[in-house]
């Protein structure tokens, strides 16, 4: 049997899963004073009178990283940065205490100007003074060379200084802003994690649970908890990708999909890529830091099931962004698209009558009857969903292309089902259904698609790989690697490379993951010309292990 | 988060599937250590940073400036459509208002790519600029433009194809013509009878400086400017002045190529040459899109910068001093000499020979201007090369008067089995004819 836990906003949802079975469920309000509680006392519940012994494992998602980010209560932080020649790196400062470093690595990895040493002692034993133990060390194009980063790690842990994040060791990804924004970051909100983690290490032991537990990460995939507690960041915003997940648990979905989760407050878009999750390209912004923290697309709109309607001069019909409170049916304030539901008899709870009334004042305004203002806010509901959705396809589709290949042949995202969840989600299918002309399904627990989704979801895993065989130089950032390789290398052997790397990867991990599952998402060999010869070539490639599922609801296959 | 003082619109399109030969400088590898560089940065992550994908030139957009031979289907590859298409996506953000100001960063070049085509000379087959001005003439109005080249090499192409239209101002500054490709580019090469004057070339000696670009600049191109007008001002942004340039004897700086962006202050810039692709071109690039978005670029040096090294001669100061004073008498005696030169004449014949270097076509041609007192002159271009047979190319320029416009489609109709092909460029109307 298989836990997923998923903590959002105001409730925490669990699941324990069997074979493809749902055993039982549990859905508790949340409590933010006290979050590591709220988890515990749904577990608890969810484990009453169960065998703990078939228990395998748990995935849980968790806020704490991401509240601790937005209420900026993280732990003080110092950083060195090292810019170099470009842009000037004050521009970029994060943090309690900044010191810039004036060594700098090119863009090919090559030391221009040494670290000095010295300097970073003596601001660090200035720290020293400070009350601050967390320290986050960037320098600029580290993803190609690693050793500055390196250097002032080994200073700064000398002098006893813990948690050292280290830049490169966060994403394979260029930019030095991003990941001096997540470096800072990953040090911030290293002890609250670790504090939660250990609470629950200890309770699940007291417990007699002896099991792995995984956390959720904003791309849709787990990491162990252990890795979780070195790497805090990549932890933040998991519950949209839980959500998704538990979409891609219910159905299955091989081609491009739009997801949608419609609340109260908001709705939530998501899309599928040939039945995988499509990722922000770089990474998932927070509290105005963008950072290289890979994440599914999860775009809030301001419309869910309680949006405030009104009327403008116009006399066009509006709806939120805003919530004012619950429907006129529960005694709210103002009409809400739920009222409109309500009296359409598409939904079914609150007063009949209030929100009749509801739609009389919206009615009165417009000059129509109050089935007739019903229908055409219900109308609105979608249209507003289906503009927003084209709107963001746009976007995406219209991404960066670097080759003509891809500019003339490249893949556009084409939604062919739509997958929605939600309280509103039966009430509204019909309409997305309408407007987008493409079918709209509903999963069977679509009140606990996001702690199914936790449940069932798999390690995700991403490597860089650079080989530069002039230099005769290969670089994996994300797993430390960097050694010589010969001139013969390319990019066959990158291939190979990179797929026992994540393959190794995943063992060490005692990962759950298919071996059949990795995918290479970028190659390029570059030959390199200096003077009339060539003198090496510029390897580059992107492999991963994509997110995915250990199987879908309703699969009969054994965890 | 870094915010740009001007919205900026990029185009940035590396083209990383295509190569003029492995080993060629116009390779895959040209731009990847400026993405590389671009990305670290984050610049694309800075409010206020456009990125816009190119659109692809269409055979129309093509047929407005060139003549391609046989036609532009055979002629032009994708990849020069997607260029020449990427500059037009940067203009259109521009003249649309989604940014102030644009820059496209595509390859391969165009500023050698003359009227007639009969392959690639200088890595260029068509001229995305030009293609680009006559798109922007098009769809927003006949718009004056000055072109600024700040390529290493000679602006041949885009000098041939604006020779004699004096809407479009075309200033090159480049390396001395007698030490470098394309060998072109004095200061006599001053326009045709309908665009005197405005055709201005700056050779520079070898090893010029920052010093000494910026004092063309301050002291010659703006004066220019401020008296000409422009509606838009281009700069045609060729990076191989840079000191460490393999094909080139300059010594600018990517320090010098921010300055002279942040003073000319373009509407859009375009990319044309520079192939120092590592010490030269992600500072370069970085610097200009700093420069133009209005953020500061005082730390963008190259890392083996070393001012005293770069330091440009006295004699070499004196004589870009004495050259621009050159210059700008010869700018102010334009309409007197223009005159002189053309008062008495019904046409002003040029021969010329022009070598593809790359493609190694040799193409002999005869170009006849009409003086003409009502407009700028009907153009009637005779070529021959050692690839094809001989054709005729008539171009009815935008401001054509009406017996200009009856004199071209006289011509172009009785034309017949002389040529191989017979070409008609309408510009009033927006026409091309062939047969």
């Amino acid at each position: 049997m298989i836990i997923g836990l998923d903590t959002g906003g105001t409730h925490v949802d669990a699941v324990l899963i069997e074979n493809g079975k749902i055993i039982d469920k549990t859905k508790k309000p949340t409590d933010k004073s006290n979050l590591f509680e709220s988890i515990w006392k749904t577990l608890e519940e969810l484990l009453k009178n169960k065998n703990l012994d078939c228990i395998e494992k748990i995935n849980l998602s968790t806020t704490i990283p991401t509240n601790a980010i937005v209420e900026g209560k993280g732990s003080k932080v110092a950083m060195f940065i090292e810019g170099g020649p470009g842009i000037d790196p004050a521009n970029f400062i994060c943090g309690d205490h900044v010191f810039f470093l004036d060594g700098y690595i090119d863009h090919r990895g090559r030391e221009i100007k040494p670290l000095n040493e010295d300097l970073v002692r003596k601001k660090a034993e200035y720290i020293s003074s400070k009350d601050i133990k967390s320290f986050a060390v960037v320098t600029k194009f580290s993803i190609r060379n690693p050793s500055h980063e390196l250097q002032v790690k080994d200073v700064l842990t000398k002098l006893g200084f813990s948690p050292v994040t280290m830049g490169h060791t966060l994403s394979g990804k260029l930019s030095f802003p991003r990941r001096i924004y997540t470096a800072y970051l990953n040090s911030a909100i290293f002890s609250s994690f670790n504090e939660f983690a250990h609470a629950v290490r200890k309770t699940l032991k007291q417990k007699g649970l002896n099991v792995p537990i995984h956390i959720l990460k904003a791309d849709g995939g787990t990491m162990s908890l252990n890795e979780a507690s070195k790497y805090p960041v990549q932890t933040i915003f998991s519950g949209p990708a839980a959500s998704v997940m538990g979409c891609l648990a219910s159905f299955n979905l091989q081609k491009d999909a739009l997801l949608l989760d419609i609340g109260g407050t908001t709705t939530d878009i998501s899309f599928l890529a040939d039945g995988v999750p499509l990722f922000i390209p770089d990474g998932i912004a927070i509290s105005d830091y963008p950072t290289l923290v890979r994440s599914i697309i999860n775009i809030s709109i301001g419309l869910g099931g309680d949006s405030a309607i009104k009327i403008n001069e116009r006399g066009n019909i509006i709806i939120g962004p805003e919530r004012q409170g619950p429907p006129m049916a529960l005694d709210g304030p103002t009409p809400t698209p739920s009222d409109a539901m309500i009296v359409l008899e598409k939904l079914n709870f609150g007063s009949k009558e209030k929100a009749s009334y509801a739609m009389s004042l919206i009615a009165d305004k417009i000059g129509v009857t109050i089935e007739k203002a019903a229908e055409k806010i219900y109308d609105k509901f979608g249209e507003i969903i289906k503009e927003k959705t084209n709107e963001i396809l746009h976007k995406i589709n219209s991404h960066p292309v670097y080759t003509i290949q891809e500019l003339l042949y490249g893949k556009r995202i084409k939604p062919e089902n739509i997958v929605v969840i939600g309280g509103p989600a039966k009430a509204v299918a019909p309409i997305l259904e309408k407007k987008f002309n493409i079918p709209c399904k509903i999963p069977q627990n679509h009140e606990i698609t996001n702690a199914i989704g936790a449940a069932l979801t798999r390690r995700t895993l991403e490597v860089t790989l650079l080989a530069d065989t002039e230099r005769k130089i290969l670089s994996v950032p994300e797993m430390g690697i960097y050694k010589k390789v010969d001139s013969s290398y390319n990019l066959d052997s990158a291939k190979r490379d990179a797929i026992k790397l994540l393959h190794q990867q995943l063992k060490n991990l005692d990962a759950d993951s298919y071996l059949n599952e990795v995918e290479i998402i970028e190659e390029n060999s570059f030959n390199m010309v200096r003077g009339f010869f060539t003198s090496g070539k510029n390897i580059r490639l992107r492999a991963q292990i994509k997110p995915g599922l250990i199987y879908r609801i309703g699969d009969d296959k054994d965890a | 988060m870094l915010k740009a003082k001007n919205k900026l619109g990029l185009v940035f399109f590396p083209a990383f599937d295509w190569q003029i030969s492995p080993t060629h400088p116009e390779r895959q590898e040209r731009l990847l250590y400026t993405m590389d560089q671009l990305n670290e940065e984050g610049v694309f992550d800075i409010d206020g940073i456009k990125l816009f994908n190119p659109t692809i030139a269409t055979e129309q957009d093509i047929q407005r400036v060139h003549f391609c031979y046989p036609d532009v289907k055979t002629r032009v590859p994708q990849s020069h459509l997607i260029s020449a298409g990427g500059s037009i996506r940067a203009a259109e953000g521009v003249l649309k208002g989604e940014v102030q100001k644009s820059f496209a960063i595509v390859r391969p070049p165009g500023h050698h790519a003359y009227r007639v085509v009969y392959g690639d000379r200088g890595f260029c087959i068509v001229n995305i600029e030009a293609i680009m001005v006559e798109n922007i003439r098009k769809r927003f109005g006949n718009k004056k433009i000055a072109i600024i080249d700040t390529d290493c090499h000679h602006g041949d192409g885009t000098q041939d194809i604006f020779w004699n239209d004096k809407d479009t101002l075309f200033i090159s500054f480049h390396q001395d013509g007698r030490t470098i490709y394309p060998g072109s580019g004095f200061v006599e090469e001053f326009g045709g009878p309908g665009g005197f004057g405005y055709n201005i070339n700056i050779p520079l000696p070898p090893n010029t400086g920052e010093e000494g670009f910026l004092y063309v600049l301050d002291n010659l191109v703006l004066p220019i400017l401020e008296e000409y007008k422009p509606d838009l001002i281009i700069n045609s942004a060729g990076q191989d002045n840079h000191y460490t340039d393999p094909i080139t004897n300059m010594n600018f700086t990517a320090q010098g190529y921010a300055k002279l962006n942040e003073r000319l202050n373009p509407d859009i810039a375009v990319l044309e040459g520079g192939y120092s692709i590592e010490g030269a071109l992600p500072y370069v690039n970085l610097g200009i899109i700093l420069a133009m978005a209005g953020i500061d670029y005082s730390k963008v040096k190259e890392p083996d910068y070393s001012f005293e090294k770069l330091k440009q001669s006295d004699d070499i100061t004196e004589y870009i001093k004495v050259l621009c004073e050159k210059i700008y008498s010869k700018w102010k005696r334009r309409e007197k000499t223009a005159y002189k030169l053309f008062n008495r004449k019904d046409s002003v014949i040029r021969n010329k020979n022009i070598y593809y270097d790359t493609d190694g076509i040799m193409e002999n041609q005869r170009e006849k201007i009409k003086v003409c007192s009502e407009c700028s002159g009907l153009i009637v271009i005779e070529s021959s090369s050692n690839i094809g047979q001989d054709l005729l190319a008539i171009t009815i320029p935008r401001d054509g008067c009406n017996k200009c416009i009856d004199e071209g489609y006289n011509l172009y109709k009785k034309t017949n089995n002389n040529y191989s092909k017979v070409y008609l460029q309408d510009k009033i109307n927006d026409q091309f004819f062939d047969k």
